[in-house]
């Protein structure tokens, strides 16, 4: 037998079909179908973890994610260790290992539980209050202990190997919730022909129909009722089923996320299948079938092991044939836990006695009750439970008072009644209403296109229940259906219900109402009196309902006693907000396919299958990967920039400048418009001629910068910075649609259709000529600064002269497939004229030796034109541009303003670090005024020496000062000069 | 110097992306496309006739739509926007050319990448990725729209009941290939 | 998720295809370059940011790229309107007086979208 305690005859699992597990390494049997929860207690286990705060023993309260105590590590192999599992949700699997929790060195004995003695050190607030002092405690005493004792369970050391994956879903109904209501609502939105998604967190539809034997549905009896539901809707065409999924998230526009366990609850799961799935799904209607949560009864040690919840109880008795005990009491302000009473006794299990805080219990439960001879106990209250790993017996007292009583027993089942589960219609920013009467919050003014029905709702009753999901599902689906018919001719009727702390000593006792966090009623009683007027700040200063359950089975608990305290009613103090997620959600299924290579794109040019594989270093630039430099053998970077930067002005160099954005402006007011884009003049530029533009924004700062070529008087090839090609297009496209849309110009991008390989230096001609056609390129038929349209290697070239280097150089555009193949074209000429490939580093050095800037580099969204020394390039008798007014600011033309200049180092070896500081005085007391920043800084092995490009306010009234840099190993001195550091004539250009 | 003419005789190879790489799960295959020529094509509504015209198929103006004519394809993108797609070897360049009605021509051959993705699976593989309802009944065949496939951009084209045309942008053509890899292994569900 | 409708793709599309560009109906100037400081600040400056009712540009960036005109509630996060860029500022009735009217508008095609008032 699966467990002593599986009884022959109850449940529904099949008794041959047995899994192996271990617990805390100990060897048990369960059966196929139980969850952990339920082969521990077949096995008599009641005693799984430790509390978080005091590390009492706790047993398990639920059948259901709203468990609080039962929380295991699970673990499948070194890399898939999962901590805080509830058991209770775990589906058991042969070869399931499971380890508890928050406890050293055994679950029955442990040290930390001294806490539990030390417990009035550590009343509610006791973080805010002990560890303000002394101050200097906190960082050598208080943080290191304190994370040394936070956190419950160990995440795992390895990365995650499992994959997850996402759909996108659309649908015309949603259903949460698969239960009789859930079902109902399901099966009438789908017979009236709607597109319908039903999920429930459970393995097996019916939601309290697990447990709830009294249903009888349509002839038959409710589970076997819900599972033939459930078997119809699955072989409907417009449903989709989703069991073990978890509706967490409730967003704007009935947009409702759902995580779908899809291999937790296996043996051996299939490795390529993903371990869970994200469905973000997108309905017109959500229908809410949450059902409803049942609430423990609030005494001194209510958190024995061995006390739970009634409806668990029955839960495991008549699904999984599982009895909790051998000798159970129960206690109960509701009628519910009378049929978990009348279940076990007719199962054969003794049930000590019934105490209920209700002096006139009645009814058709209490009545039954009784009549199998149970005990009844009424106006009674439960004072004290004893017996520390496991409840061994009930102090019982008259409400009022008087002889105490105990009462034998080794479970005992728990029922304060039943807190509806509006977490869902609350995360859609509804409203809940406390419904006086019967004490409970109901969905009050809804906010979205949703409905609630069953239990959630506060609906009470099968009949009543079913009458409304059939509403909701044909009204959902928007027209009627086939008349769905469901005759009720059982159900269970339950009455009754308390919140808050049962009768009984509450000053001193610890009467938990969170367990997740030990929280007891005495905490919630002193934070009032320590001055919490607001349930916010009672939930935040006595931690209730913050764990990771939410305050499921607490909260209104929490809320009552705080209401009692402040002699209010409930709904002045408040009901704390709902948020997503409803149960924990794992990051493998927010994350989902955005992992490894596909957790961000990796753009790579036609050319990079070269670079690769002739050794190039890349480095990252936004998404792109570039050729950062071409080491040869034993070349470590340092050198191999030094000679890829020699080799460019000595002979010729090749470099990939795919990945410069580049869009075409095509139109008749094409050169209006780049008039009014750029602050260069653009209306006169003849065709085949090149431009360097700069971009402002309205503020006046430059935004971006790039050569462009005029192909046609309506036509031109604009290029932009690598990484700001996005933004400048969306920039530009703004401005066209909404500023600008009188002008007939449209643009596009072609950055991705043309391959871009700079060839560069002094025998660049000479490399390029033989595979030309129809392009002459002397300087006198291709000056510097044009464009030509032609052919290269047979195929269609827009050919630029231009240099980013300062040397002669062209930029040979191709259609993106033939770049490589141009590329290798290019490189068996540059072999003959002994070129070099170079890389990023390589451009930055040579750019920066004739003072080029790089936007974003050199400047930072807060230079203008004059200080970046570019006031050459605004068009002086233009009327608008973008960017015309806000340059002219005051601030922006004021003196003193940073400048671009030239720094020299006094020792020409040292190489200055980018984003250091400059200061006038190095003798000046600390903090110093700092008067600038270098913004580029190489060694220039052309120049011989090192060489700096720096941001100095009044700069260029510096010329020829000594200024200094700072840095921790002393003080470095520089001179202020000319941002050319090389060929300052530019004669090279044409060399 | 001299005249330009190729002396090396050095003719350019075409090397696609993705050439010949291909994916097979059990309910959807994702194929990359051969090349195509294609043109981004903007036009104000007065020039939609001439240009039709000129291309030998009805531009479409309905948004979501697309027309077919002859191996070559017009997607309605925007307002004033196409992409037009030709595997018939034709260049849609050279016959808007002539075309004096207002227009924006440019060629995009080499910008795209086209993926195929078809099977029972298909539109589950999209949807993994596509925040867009794909069903049928919403995204009929010949529907096209730009849209995102997980954190890319792409332009979708319904060609069957159970095929899709995916254009991306060649780079981004590595991602777009393994996301629809990875979410083509999950279609099943 | 938002779902947003698009005025030109004339459907309620998926939020993660669009973009929001900040306000609308902000004029800029057809002679910017000679307007006073103080102005200039009025215009690149200083926006509603309004607890309510705001007029806003989105771009359907990854959609049919255009820029249009929405009307959302900031605090129940709603759309109430979607437009075309160039078409007049709605007038709502939920609106306070205090941001109505809108100055009559001239009946000539407008140079400015985003400043059509």
């Amino acid at each position: 037998m699966a467990g002593t305690y599986r009884i022959g005859n109850a449940g529904r699992l099949t008794p041959a079909r047995t899994a192996r597990f271990t617990f805390d390494g100990k060897h048990y049997t369960g059966l196929e179908g139980d969850t952990l929860a339920s082969a521990l207690l077949a096995n008599g286990i009641h005693l799984v973890g430790r509390s978080f705060k005091y590390h009492r023993p706790r047993g398990i309260l639920s059948a259901g994610a709203e468990e609080p105590n039962a929380l295991v590590s699970v673990e499948r192999d070194a890399a898939r260790r999962t901590p805080n599992v509830r058991a209770t949700v775990q589906e058991l699997y042969d070869g399931l290992a499971a380890n508890s929790q928050n406890r050293w060195p055994s679950l029955a004995f442990d040290v930390g539980a001294v806490n539990d003695l030390a417990s009035p050190f550590f009343s509610a607030g006791f973080y805010y209050k002990t560890f303000m002092w002394p101050k200097s405690a906190w960082k050598s005493f208080y943080e290191p202990n304190i994370r040394s004792a936070a956190g419950l369970g160990v995440s795992p050391d390895q990365p995650d190997p499992d994959h997850y994956s996402s759909r996108f879903a659309h649908c015309d109904v949603l259903v949460v919730g698969g239960g009789a209501a859930g079902l109902t609502a399901a099966v009438a939105a789908a017979q009236a022909g709607a597109s319908v998604i039903l999920c429930d967190e459970q393995a097996e539809f019916g939601g309290a129909l697990h447990f709830e034997k009294g249903a009888q549905i349509d002839g038959q009896d409710g589970w076997s009722w819900a599972q033939a539901t459930a078997a119809k809707l699955a072989a409907m065409p417009n449903v989709r089923l989703l069991p073990r999924t978890t509706a967490f998230g409730y967003y704007a526009q009935n947009f409702v996320a759902l995580t779908e366990r899809a291999t937790d609850h296996l043996a051996s799961p299939d490795r390529t299948a993903p371990r869970e799935r994200l469905w973000q799904v997108r309905a017109k209607r959500v229908v809410i079938a949450t059902g409803a949560i049942e609430r423990h009864m609030v005494f001194a040690d209510n958190d024995r092991p061995g006390i739970m919840l009634a409806s668990a109880a029955r839960t495991y008795l008549n699904h999984y044939g599982v009895a909790v005990g051998r000798n159970v009491a129960v206690y109960t302000a509701n009628d519910s836990a009378y049929f978990a009473a009348i279940d076990l006794k007719k199962a054969g299990v003794n049930v000590a006695a019934i105490i209920d805080v209700r002096d006139a219990p009645s009814g058709a439960a209490v009545d039954e009750a009784r009549s199998l001879g149970i005990e009844i106990l009424p106006g009674r209250a439960v004072v004290k439970a004893n017996g520390k790993l496991r409840v061994s017996s009930v102090m019982v007292e008259p409400k009022t008072g008087g002889a105490s009583r105990t009462i034998e027993c080794d479970a005992l089942l728990v029922s304060a009644g039943w807190t509806p589960s509006v977490h869902l219609f609350s995360q859609s920013r509804g409203k809940v209403a406390f419904d006086a009467d019967t004490q409970r919050f109901l969905p009050g003014t809804y906010a979205q296109d949703c409905v609630s029905v069953g239990a959630c709702a506060g609906t009470d009753g099968l009949e009543a229940t079913i009458a409304e999901a059939i509403q909701a599902g044909s009204d959902a689906a928007g027209k009627p259906g086939k008349t769905l018919k469901i005759t009720i001719k059982a159900q269970e009727g339950w009455t009754g219900g308390m919140l808050g702390a049962a009768p009984g000593p509450g000053t001193t006792v610890k009467a938990f109402i969170d367990f997740q966090n030990d929280v007891t009623a005495k905490d919630i009683r002193q934070a009032v009196h320590e001055g919490m007027r607001s349930i916010e700040h009672v939930k935040r200063f006595t931690t209730n309902g913050m764990a990771t359950d939410q305050g499921k089975t607490s909260n209104m608990h929490g809320l009552a006693i705080a209401a009692e305290t402040l002699s209010k009613p409930i709904p002045q103090v408040g009901l704390t907000t709902f948020r997503a997620p409803y149960t924990p959600v794992t990051f493998g299924a927010i994350v989902n396919h955005a992992r490894g290579n596909l957790f961000d794109p990796t753009r790579k040019t036609p050319i990079h299958p070269w670079a690769e594989a002739h050794g190039a270093v890349f480095e990252d630039v936004g998404q792109w990967k570039r050729a950062w430099y071409f080491p040869e053998a034993g070349e470590d970077m340092h050198k191999a920039v030094d000679r890829e930067c020699v080799t460019v002005r000595k002979a010729a160099g090749m470099f990939d400048a795919s990945t410069l954005g580049k869009i075409e402006v095509v139109g008749p007011d094409a050169a209006k418009f780049m008039e009014l884009l750029y602050t260069n003049p653009w209306e006169k530029l003849e065709p085949g001629r090149c431009r360097y533009g700069i971009m402002l924004r309205e503020d006046g700062f430059i935004y971006d910068d790039g050569v462009v070529g005029r192909l046609a008087p309506d036509r031109f090839h604009v290029t932009t910075t690598t990484g700001g090609a996005p933004r400048v297009m969306n920039h530009m496209e703004d401005y066209l649609q909404t500023e600008f849309p009188h002008l007939n110009v449209w643009l596009t991008s072609i950055t991705e259709q043309w391959a871009v390989i700079a060839v560069q230096g002094p025998n660049s001609r000479d490399i390029i000529a033989p595979l030309l056609e129809g392009i002459d390129l002397s300087d006198e038929g291709m000056p510097h600064m044009s464009v030509r349209e032609g052919k290269i290697c047979g195929v269609p070239t827009r050919l630029f002269r231009m240099s980013f280097t300062g040397d002669r150089g062209f930029e040979v555009n191709v259609p993106a497939d033939y770049g490589q193949s141009v590329w290798e074209a290019l490189w068996a000429e540059g072999r003959k004229y002994g070129a070099c490939a170079y890389g990023t580093e390589a451009m930055h050095v040579l750019r920066a030796e004739k003072g080029y800037i790089i936007v974003g580099q050199d400047t930072d969204g807060t230079v203008t034109c004059n200080d970046a020394g570019l006031d050459w390039a605004i068009g002086k008798k233009k009327t608008d541009f973008v960017g015309i007014r806000g340059m002219k600011r005051p601030d922006l033309v004021a003196p003193g303003r940073k400048q671009l200049v030239g720094l020299l180092t006094k020792d020409p070896k040292i190489v200055l670090e980018e984003g250091a500081q400059i200061v006038a005085d190095a003798n000046q007391p600390v903090p110093m005024k700092m008067i600038g920043h270098v913004t580029s800084s190489y060694w220039s092995e052309n120049c011989g020496r090192s060489i700096a490009l720096a941001l100095v306010a009044g700069g260029r009234d510096r010329m020829g000062q000594t200024l200094f840099v700072p840095m921790p190993k002393g003080v470095i001195e520089v001179e202020i000069g000319s941002t050319v550091f090389f060929d300052e004539k530019g004669e090279r250009l044409n060399g | 110097m001299a005249k330009a003419s190729t002396k090396s005789g050095a003719v350019a190879e075409r090397r696609p992306a993705l050439a010949g790489r291909e994916i097979a799960a059990a309910a959807v295959r994702v194929a990359v496309l051969p090349p195509a020529e294609r043109i981004s094509l903007r036009a104000p509504a007065g020039s939609v006739s001439a240009l039709s015209k000129a291309l030998g198929l009805t531009l479409p103006t309905k948004p979501k739509t697309s027309a077919s004519k002859g191996g070559r394809t017009a997607l309605w993108l925007g307002p004033d926007e196409w992409l037009v797609i030709d595997e018939a070897g034709k260049s849609p360049v050279a016959d808007c050319a002539p075309v004096k009605a207002l227009h924006s021509a440019v060629d995009i051959s080499h910008r795209n990448v086209a993926l195929a993705v078809t099977g029972s699976g298909a539109e589950a593989t999209l949807s993994a990725g596509c925040p867009q309802d794909l069903s049928l009944a919403v995204f009929p065949v010949g529907a096209a729209t730009r849209t995102i496939l997980g954190k890319v951009e792409i332009v979708l084209l319904r060609t069957a009941p159970d095929a899709f045309r995916v254009e991306c942008w060649r780079s981004f053509s590595d991602y777009v290939f393994e996301f629809l890899g990875e979410a083509a292994h999950d279609a099943a569900a | 998720m938002l779902l947003i409708r698009c005025p030109y793709c004339e459907e309620e599309l998926p939020e993660l295809e669009f973009r929001n560009a900040g306000e609308a109906h902000v004029v800029r100037s057809s002679h910017l370059a000679d307007v006073s400081d103080q102005d200039f600040e009025e215009f690149f400056f200083i926006r509603t940011n309004p607890k309510g009712i705001i007029y806003e540009r989105w771009r359907h960036i990854h959609g049919c790229a255009r820029f249009f005109n929405a009307v959302r509630d900031t605090v129940s996060d709603k759309f109430l309107m979607t437009y075309k860029a160039g078409e007049p500022k709605p007038l709502l009735v939920s609106e306070p007086a205090k941001t109505a009217p809108a100055k009559p508008k001239a009946a000539a095609k407008p140079r400015s979208r985003k400043g059509d008032a």
